[in-house]
Parts: C-alpha cells; structure tokens; sequence
C-alpha cells in the first residue's frame, strides 16, 4: 500500500521534513520558527493579494520547469531553461517591435511565436547534440545559459539599445497596447493561464497520445526503442524543442506582460527554478502545477520574511535547497523501502 | 615601437598575466573534479563549494588575521559539501546530476546567508610573488604578480599526475572510476573510495574558491563566482582527464577571461559582453569537436556507462 501512494509520499514526506529542518535554520538565525513559517504561509497564500503574487511568481515558473521534465522523461538532463528565456524574450521583443502596426492579437501572436521558436531551437540544438555527437546536454545546455545571457548583454546595451534606457539599457517598448492583459480583474497575467495550458496540454500529450508512449519506450531503453522502428533522433530533438519553447513562451511573458522591453531581467533565475521544480514534482507535468505554486509562494513571502524577520534573500535559497535535496533523499529512501518489500 | 603596437603588446601582456590569475580557480577546481571524475562520479555541484569557500574563506581570513587559515577553512567547507553530494549518490535511484545541482543552490544560498555581514571589511588577502619588478612598465608589473596559490596549483598538477600513473591509490581510484565490478572483485570498496575521491575535490574546489575572495577579485560579494565551478566540469571533459591537461586547460581559459577587460583596458569597448563568453563558447566548440559517436578515449569507464 506504501508503494501505492508513493508517487505523494515521497514530495509531501520531503517537504515537510524540510520545514523541519528550515526552521531549524531560522531558529539558529536567531529567529522564531513558528513565526516564521505563519509568515510564509501569510505571505503566499495568506490574503487574495498574496496568492495574486505566489500565482504572478508561479507562472513563469510552470513554463521554465517543462524545459527540464520533458527532456527528462528521456533520461536527459537539460538545464538550459535559464538561457532559453533569455532568448526567447529577446526574440519576442524584436517580434514585438517589428509588429508595431499590427494589431494586438496579432503581435501577440506573433510574439509567443518568435520567442517559442527561439527557444525551441535552442534546446533542440542541445538534444541534437547529445544524440549525434554524443556532447553531454547538461553541460552544453548550461554553456548556453551563459552565451544566450551575454549575447543579450551585448545587444542590450549596443544595437539594439533604447537611448531613453538610460538606468536599465533596454530595446525599445512594445507598446502599451500589446501587452499581455491580466486575468479577470485580479493582477495576474495571462502568463500563468499559458502555464496551466501548457502543463496540462503536455500531460495529455504524455499520457495520452501514442507520442507520449514512444517517449517512455526511448527513455526507458534507447536500444530497444530504436530496434521497434522509432525514430529516436526526431523524438530527441522533438521533445527538447517542445521543452525549450516552453521556456521560451516564459521569456516572452516576461517581456509581454511584465517589462515591456527586453533586458537583463531576463536573467532572473525562472531557468534555475524550473530545475528544481522538475525534480520535485518528478517530471510529472501536473505535479509540476502545485510544486510551482509552491517555489511561487516561498518566493512571494521572501519580502514578508526580510520585513518581519530580518531573514535575507538568500535564506528561500536555502529552503529551495533543503527541499531539492531532501525530495532527492527521500526518493532513495523509497526505493530501499521498495527493495525490502519486494524481497 | 609605435603606439598601436605597443597597445596590443599591453594587451596580449594583460591576456597573460589574466591567465594566470583568473585561471587559478579553474586550476584548482578542475584538479578536484578531475579527482572526483577518475573515481567514477561526477560532481556538479562545485560551483557550490567555490562559493561557499570564497565566503568561508573570507570570513576566517577576517577572523584570524591570517589568509591561510582561510583558505584551509574553505577547503574544509568544500569537503562538508564533497561529503554530502557522496553521501546521496551513494544511495539507490539518486541521480547525481540532481544532487550536484541541489548543492549547488544550497551551496550558494548559505554562502549569501551567511556572508551578509563580509561584504563590508577588508580581509587580509594572499601574498604574491612580484616577478615583474624589473619593469618599469605597470602593465608588464601587474601582468607578473604570480599569486601563491597559483604556485600550489602548478605544483599540485604534476603531482596528481604522478598519484594517478605511480602509486598503489591512483591505482585504486582509476580502478573504481573504469568499472564497479572490478573493482569490487578485487575488494575495494567502492562507495568509499569514491567519497574520499568527492571529497578531496570538494577541498580544492574549495580552496579555489577562497582564491576569488582573497586575491582576485578580492573581497566578499554575491556576484563573485560566475560559473567558474560548473565549466570546470567541461574543463576536465576537454583536458581528458589527465591533471596536467587540466593545467593548460585552465591557463587557456583564464586568458579567454581575461580578453575582454584587458581589450577594455586599451579602450576597445565594443563587445564587451561578446568576449566574456569566450571561454564559454570555446568550452561549447571543443566539446563538440572532441566529441564523436564513440566513447572518448580516456574517459573512466564508469562515467560512460552512464
């Protein structure tokens, strides 16, 4: 019955032993742990304002996330998200300035369109490395992360700069009239509507969809995959791309409803959340939903802590690590736990 | 000599001396991960332990006064974290990526935490050795200050080279490294050749760290490390795995570093941002070109079964 439930188990064991552990943390920082989990709680999903601010943080999350769990269903580590955003919002920028006559609908468009493909290129880049020229994908997408963030340093601050930019070197602003909207009257934008479809879209797509079923058999055994007829090299470079044109779109978010402009708050760290946020929901593209929510939370009430507590930044980046290694652990406890039973 | 050319003098000078000193940390750090590679196991998560050293480091230079005791200090923390990323893989269904990129968030987010209160005073640095003093050029002055760790690091290559070809534990860790079974068969054990392996590179990386904090850049911030711990992996990819390759590796990389401010010190501004991505893309173009269908050569066997 234990290895029933494992798949909750085992996420749900992990975060609450890295409460634990977390409040430890903040006790020996001179802090009250019951404080300052009543904090967190009250900063993420305390008032309507906080979860409109945990579902905002969440959104792009959502999207950078897959960029991980898709290619690991193939048992590849990709950890290019970081740099797929970057160029992806690049991409919807220049998209976005070269649509300015269009209308809305159009530009919009046509900026998910660019910043997706952008993205989407840039992974499967990486997949078609690793499986022609067999170059390990995590560190290749990795070197990317920092050419893409250089490569928009370079633009942002020469070609294609916006003269009016002086604080913050910037392209050019879309126009107000193209920004992404938000949802209803509430404060979040579309964003995090483009981040449930597409996490749910992938599940279908995953779970129900022959597709789906070609991309377990490649990841569970890439030989006999090959040796039934499927065509192993498109489903890399597929699933890698469909992975990086998520990121990508969350690029173009970034862009469309929040800044307006492309720079170096591209760079934000999204492609490094999504990581964890793979990992803890498993490369599950629905667990993916409520672990983002979660990683959107903490960050959320990271402000309330600095305030009430006199905790720093750095200390989400602590429970974000807690909970990465502790979800790692308790998978290993599992699979012992599993090992013994079946014995 | 005209004035152009001895600009370009200026900077192919400053290029050398930036080799030198920004390839210290990837000397350092590719040396450990070299260690940690031959074993078996990769280790992601130094980036991590470079930044947590450069903070530690830092703050027992600070503490006592003495900026060795620092850098022993951050080779200590290096070694925590090696122990706990060997710990993990060690148990079933872990995969070591995951956990090298765990640690490398933990790694860095208590280095911020715990650093907050280092980013103002001035802790004493590392010496260096002015080998430029003959010169009456700044450039060529500054280009030849030799720090001291650099001197460890040169010393330290050979060394391990020599650790791996000639002795009894070279022997032993290159074993676990190529096959489990062997190794086994033969009564080593692998887990724990291979957490003493992890740990050892977690200490230098360490060390490399307290290098960025006490020499150059010098001082205590969040911006510090720029992913000098995780292209130190694709370093030792490059350099094969052999300690000496890791050697040039680094000098090559460190110059690539340094192109970019060096063009910037005679007013070449343009591009900026394009040359710090040099080693970058460098890395990218000689992993692609070194890279074949097959396994490459030189590669522990453990690590290709993967």
């Amino acid at each position: 019955m234990l290895l029933a439930l494992a798949p909750f188990l085992i996420p749900l064991t992990a975060l609450a032993l890295s409460l634990v552990l977390f409040g430890g943390f903040v006790a020996l920082a001179g802090a009250d742990p019951v404080e300052v989990y009543q904090s967190i709680y009250r900063g993420a999903f305390g008032t309507w304002y906080s979860w409109q601010n945990t579902l905002t943080r969440a959104a792009p999350l959502m999207l950078t996330a897959l960029c991980t769990a898709l290619p690991a269903r193939l048992g590849l580590v990709v950890i290019g998200g970081e740099g797929a955003v970057v160029l992806g919002g690049l991409a919807a920028a220049l998209a976005g300035l070269a649509l300015l006559d269009a209308g809305p609908w159009v530009a919009l468009a046509g900026m998910a369109l660019a910043g997706g493909l952008a993205g989407g290129l840039l992974i499967g880049l990486v997949g078609w490395l690793r499986h022609r020229r067999n170059v390990n994908e995590t560190i290749s997408s990795l070197l990317f992360n920092y050419i893409c963030i250089a490569v928009l340093s370079f633009l942002v601050v020469g070609p294609l700069k916006d003269p009016e930019t002086l604080n913050k070197p910037s392209t050019h602003h879309i126009g107000e009239a193209h920004m992404l909207g938000a949802l209803g009257d509430s404060s979040i934008h579309w964003g995090f509507a483009y981040g449930l479809i597409a996490c749910l879209l992938m599940w279908v797509l995953y779970k129900r969809t022959t597709f789906g079923f070609a991309v377990d058999m490649t990841g569970g055994n890439v030989r006999a995959a090959r040796l039934s007829g499927l065509p192993v090299g498109r489903i890399v470079f597929l699933v890698c791309m469909m992975g990086g044109a998520a990121a990508g779109l969350a690029g173009m978010v970034e862009v469309a409803a929040v800044h307006g402009r492309a720079n170096t708050s591209l760079n934000a760290g999204y492609g490094y959340e999504g990581i964890l946020i793979a990992f803890a929901a498993r490369h599950h593209p629905l667990a993916i939903l409520p672990m983002a929510i979660l990683f959107g939370g903490i960050r959320a009430a990271s402000g309330l802590l600095q305030r009430n507590h006199d905790l720093p930044d750095a200390t989400s980046l602590v429970l974000q690590g807690i909970i990465f290694i502790l979800i790692l652990a308790s998978e290993a406890v599992f699979a012992r736990l599993a090992r013994r039973g079946r014995s | 000599m005209s004035d152009g050319m001895a600009e370009w003098l200026n900077v192919l000078i400053a290029v050398l001396g930036g080799a030198i000193r920004v390839g210290t940390p990837f000397l350092f750090v590719s040396l450990g991960e070299c260690l940690t590679e031959k074993s078996g196991r990769i280790n992601l998560g130094l980036e991590g332990n470079l930044i947590m050293g450069a903070m530690a480091g830092y703050g027992v230079s600070l503490l006592s006064g003495s900026p060795w005791l620092g850098v022993l200090a951050a080779g200590g923390t290096g070694m925590v974290l090696g122990f706990v990323h060997a710990g993990l893989c060690q148990q079933p269904r872990v995969n070591d990526i995951a956990v090298g990129i765990a640690l490398m968030i933990l790694g860095t987010g208590l280095a911020f935490f715990l650093g907050k209160p280092l980013i103002q005073p001035s802790a004493p640095r590392l010496p260096a050795f002015h080998l430029g003093a003959w010169s009456d050029n700044p450039a060529v002055r500054a280009a030849l200050e030799v720090n001291a760790l650099f001197v460890v690091g040169l010393l330290l290559a050979p060394a391990l080279a020599w650790f791996f070809r000639s002795t009894r534990w070279g022997l032993v860790v290159r074993t676990v490294g190529e096959s489990d079974d062997a190794a086994r068969a033969m009564g080593h054990n692998v887990n724990g050749v291979r957490m003493l392996a992890t740990m050892a590179g977690g200490f230098l990386a360490g060390v490399g760290g307290a290098f960025l904090s006490l020499y150059y850049p010098g001082g205590w911030s969040e911006g510090l490390s720029s992913g000098q711990g995780l292209m130190a992996v694709a370093l030792v990819i490059f350099a094969r795995w052999d300690p000496m390759r890791c050697l040039y590796a680094s000098l090559l990389f460190g110059g690539a570093g340094a192109l970019g401010p060096a063009l910037q010190s005679v007013g070449v501004t343009w591009g900026y941002y394009l040359f710090s991505a040099a080693p970058y893309v460098l890395t990218l173009v000689l992993m692609i070109a070194a890279s074949s269908t097959r396994v490459r050569s030189g590669m522990p066997g453990s690590l290709a079964a993967r």
